[in-house]
């Protein structure tokens, strides 16, 4: 168990160890906590895909792409939806140049070819679409894999991400298997509108990613907003944690924190008051029913 | 090394977690590459391969703390001698009192009010290794703990924190910064405050929790601890025994449950069956064909949506489960054409205007509990009266496409049973289910008589976890 078996492709380290990660996301404004950058590290060393959860707005997608300009990868997303197939995922046979080759090889000279000849040439690399799943695999250069909201897709269309996460390799039946010459960082998000099957888990690392802690989100004010002062910062992180602890719909996601933090520095203002929280609620909270009651409560005399 | 980490395998198996075979292996490979030191890169390394699935943390938290604490003489209990953190402590109460000339002679010394103090200042600094020595000082003191005593950590816990006092602490700590301000608090920045020192607060109780917890591993072993802090994972808490904290969480976990189950329903009704051929739609894919209609394109079927009538006991022994259920049943009102619903005890009321009143579901169950008219005559459940009444009032609006769910324990306090409403029900509705939050072996023992009941609707189910709701509304919809 301690070293990889032999026909996997060889698990490059990238990183020493996990303050390594973490400065190095700190270097391209990523600011983790010890969690990510400890799974991110694991990812590595243990040539496994991530599957990162949690609330919308909290940096999932950003951790790929903040993982992949600090190792100077190249990233590859591949965006989920209802009804995403092989052909859009994986790799396409491109018919119509097919097509194409077939009428010229009738119209060059009046004898009929030998049809085994065309069809080892049809089914060749030239007429393969490759679609982002394969083209992470065939990839020379180092390159970051992003599956994003892998939750959109359907429980049969998520088998053909299986033998991708597990054995970094594509079989297509007229050419035989394409194993990857190095193992890509692969990062899935998923929103957790449904459980993802358990076969699909058992392949990838756990990371939930949650709202930060108060600490850390002014540090990713800080540092994401320029010339923000830091009394307004860390007024900024307090109400957002405060707004939070509420029941509401939606709560207020970091690049909303973000969004609020920069209006306010439009507006010049240096010091929050109630009124100002107050006007500016639309830009944490975006459901009416949402604002109202936030008002109410900061609004709260004792 | 290896031992301790398949009995922690096997304990999180014990806690309900399923862990396969593979994470087990992953978990053993990862730790390989993580300084063993680094007590959180550790925890993380086993979280990230061995939990799948957020709502398991807090159980796979527990199990680690105890079974990965910090062990080492000075969490004997009972004993006095003084320890580096003790050392180390004292310098620094020493050099805060240096001022006000006092040689205090450590810890042990200090009457409570003193400790108090400390405490306060260690909160309002905000000081987190001044409030983990507090903690640890604190239980050592005032928890009493002796070796061998079979009691659990919530005991220890209630003593520690009687003798603290942290509520009275936060109306000090209030008080102190208001004094500390140059000007008045606007009521914004008083409510921060106080956020900001509930929240340590919060953290402190959990210190002391860790301590006590620390300690008692090392008085009874890691293996029999873990088996007393075994506890139910949300879903799989009863209804009508949970705690308030169990409820809580159980709130937590109903919301990303209500819209895993919209948007899985609403796929099912999508996809469930092809409807007719959509013409337009084939001959625009033939055009990838040469014209020739290789890919037949269907309609989306819509099939109707049912209609619902939630008639719920809200008694005390069942109210609880009765607010889950309208609860999860509103969340997800749009895989339905029309929700109505209905609450009694002895009487009955109509209840659906309160939730179109307000897009709050919670607010909604509120007002439920507090304004709707269930009393008939002695507040104890009478299921007789109550749906002889719902059929007078209601009965007329039950029809073909409307199914009902009766909801309640069905424990009828021996009144009549009146069932030959249920039996009229059904045969005009389309379906009529019961759900109900006891064990099925307490069925139709004492005053229930779920089982009369039950002949005339089209299923009885068990409903005592939020798993078991889950399973029968997506049957439902």
């Amino acid at each position: 168990m301690t070293t990889t078996e032999s026909g996997a492709p060889a698990v490059t380290n990238r990183f020493t160890d996990v303050a390594s990660v973490r400065e190095a996301l700190k270097s391209v404004n990523y600011l983790a906590d010890d969690g990510i950058a400890g799974v991110a590290f694991l990812a590595d060393r243990l040539g496994k895909p991530i599957l990162v959860e949690g609330p919308a707005g909290t940096g999932k997608t950003q951790l790929a792409k903040s993982v992949a300009e600090m190792t100077g990868a190249k990233l590859i997303r591949l965006q989920c939806y209802e009804g995403l197939d092989e052909s859009k995922a994986l790799y396409e046979w491109n018919y119509k140049k097919q097509l194409l080759r077939i009428q010229t090889e009738r119209g060059t000279d009046g004898a009929t070819e030998d049809w085994t000849d065309i069809q080892d040439d049809i089914f060749s690399d030239e007429f393969l679409l490759t679609r982002p799943l394969l083209e992470a695999i065939t990839a020379d250069e180092p390159v970051v894999l992003l599956i994003d909201e892998v939750d959109r897709v359907e429980v049969e269309t998520e088998a053909l991400l299986l033998e991708i996460l597990s054995d970094y390799q594509v079989s297509i039946p007229e050419l035989g298997t394409i194993t990857a010459t190095q193992i890509p960082l692969v990062f899935l998000t998923s929103n957790n509108t449904r459980e993802l099957s358990e076969a699909l888990k058992r392949r990838c690392l756990y990371l939930h990613v949650d709202y930060p802690e108060l600490e850390r989100e002014r540090e990713i004010v800080l540092a994401k907003v320029p010339d923000i002062t830091e009394t307004l910062a860390d007024q900024v992180a307090r109400i957002v944690r405060s707004i939070r602890q509420l029941d509401l719909k939606k709560a207020p996601s970091v690049s909303e924190t973000l969004d609020w933090a920069r209006t306010l520095m439009l507006l010049n203002i240096d010091v929050i008051d109630e009124q100002t929280a107050k006007d500016t609620l639309n830009i944490l909270l975006k459901y009416q029913t949402d604002i109202a009651k936030a008002a109410k409560e900061l609004a709260v005399d004792e | 090394m290896l031992e301790l980490l398949n009995g922690f395998v096997v304990e999180l198996r014990n806690a309900g977690l399923p862990v396969s075979l593979t994470e087990n292996l992953d978990a053993m490979e990862a730790v390989q590459h993580i300084p063993i030191e680094d007590r959180d890169a550790f925890k993380y390394a086993l979280g990230a391969t061995l939990i799948k699935n957020h709502a398991h943390w807090r159980s796979f938290e527990t199990v680690f703390e105890v079974y990965f604490s910090l062990r080492g003489p000075e969490y004997k209990i009972g004993e006095d001698g003084t320890t580096d953190i003790d050392e180390m402590w004292r310098e620094m109460q020493e050099a805060q009192q240096q001022g006000e000339g006092q040689g205090a002679g450590g810890m042990e010394g200090m009457t409570p009010e003193e400790i108090a103090q400390m405490l306060m200042q260690a909160l309002m600094n905000g000081d987190q290794a001044m409030m983990r020595a507090m903690a640890k000082q604190s239980v050592k003191r005032f928890a009493g703990m002796e070796p061998g005593r079979p009691v659990g950590g919530t005991y220890y816990l209630y003593r520690t924190l009687r003798n603290l006092d942290l509520d009275g602490m936060l109306d000090k700590m209030m008080e102190a910064s208001r004094e500390e301000a140059p000007d008045d608090l606007t009521s914004l920045e008083e409510r921060l405050e106080r956020e900001e020192y509930q929240d340590r607060i919060e953290k402190f109780k959990g210190e002391i929790e860790a301590e006590i917890r620390r300690r008692l591993v090392a008085d009874r072993g890691a293996e029999a601890m873990a088996k007393t802090l075994r506890k139910p994972l949300p879903e799989d808490v009863e209804f009508m025994h949970a705690s308030r904290d169990e409820m809580s969480s159980l709130k937590k976990a109903l919301q990303p449950l209500t819209r895993k189950l919209a948007a899985r329903l609403a796929r099912k009704r999508k996809h469930g069956r092809k409807g007719p051929l959509d013409f337009r739609n084939t001959v625009r894919h033939s055009l990838s064909y040469g014209g020739v209609p290789a890919e037949p394109k269907f309609k989306y079927p819509r099939p109707a949506k049912p209609e619902l009538m939630v008639v719920a006991d809200i008694s005390g022994s069942v109210a609880a489960f009765a607010r889950f259920t309208l609860m999860l049943v509103y969340a997800i009102s749009g895989q339905f054409s029309k929700v109505r619903s209905f609450v009694f005890i002895d009487g009955i009321d109509e209840v659906t205007d309160y939730f179109k009143a307000t897009e709050d579901i919670t607010e909604a169950i509120h007002r439920v509990n507090t304004e709707a008219d269930v009393v008939w005559v002695d507040g104890h459940s009478d299921y007789g009266h109550a749906f002889e009444v719902f059929w007078d009032r209601y009965g007329k609006d039950v029809g073909p496409k409307t199914t009902v769910l009766l909801l309640g324990d069905a424990r009828n306090n021996y009144h009549a049973s009146q069932s030959w409403v249920v039996k009229e029900i059904q045969h005009k509705a389309r379906h009529v289910y019961w759900l109900n939050p006891e064990p099925k072996s307490y069925w139709n023992t004492g005053d229930s008589i779920v089982g009369e009941y039950g002949t005339y609707t089209d299923g009885v189910y068990e409903c005592r976890n939020l798993r078991q709701l889950e399973g029968f509304v997506e049957k439902l919809a």
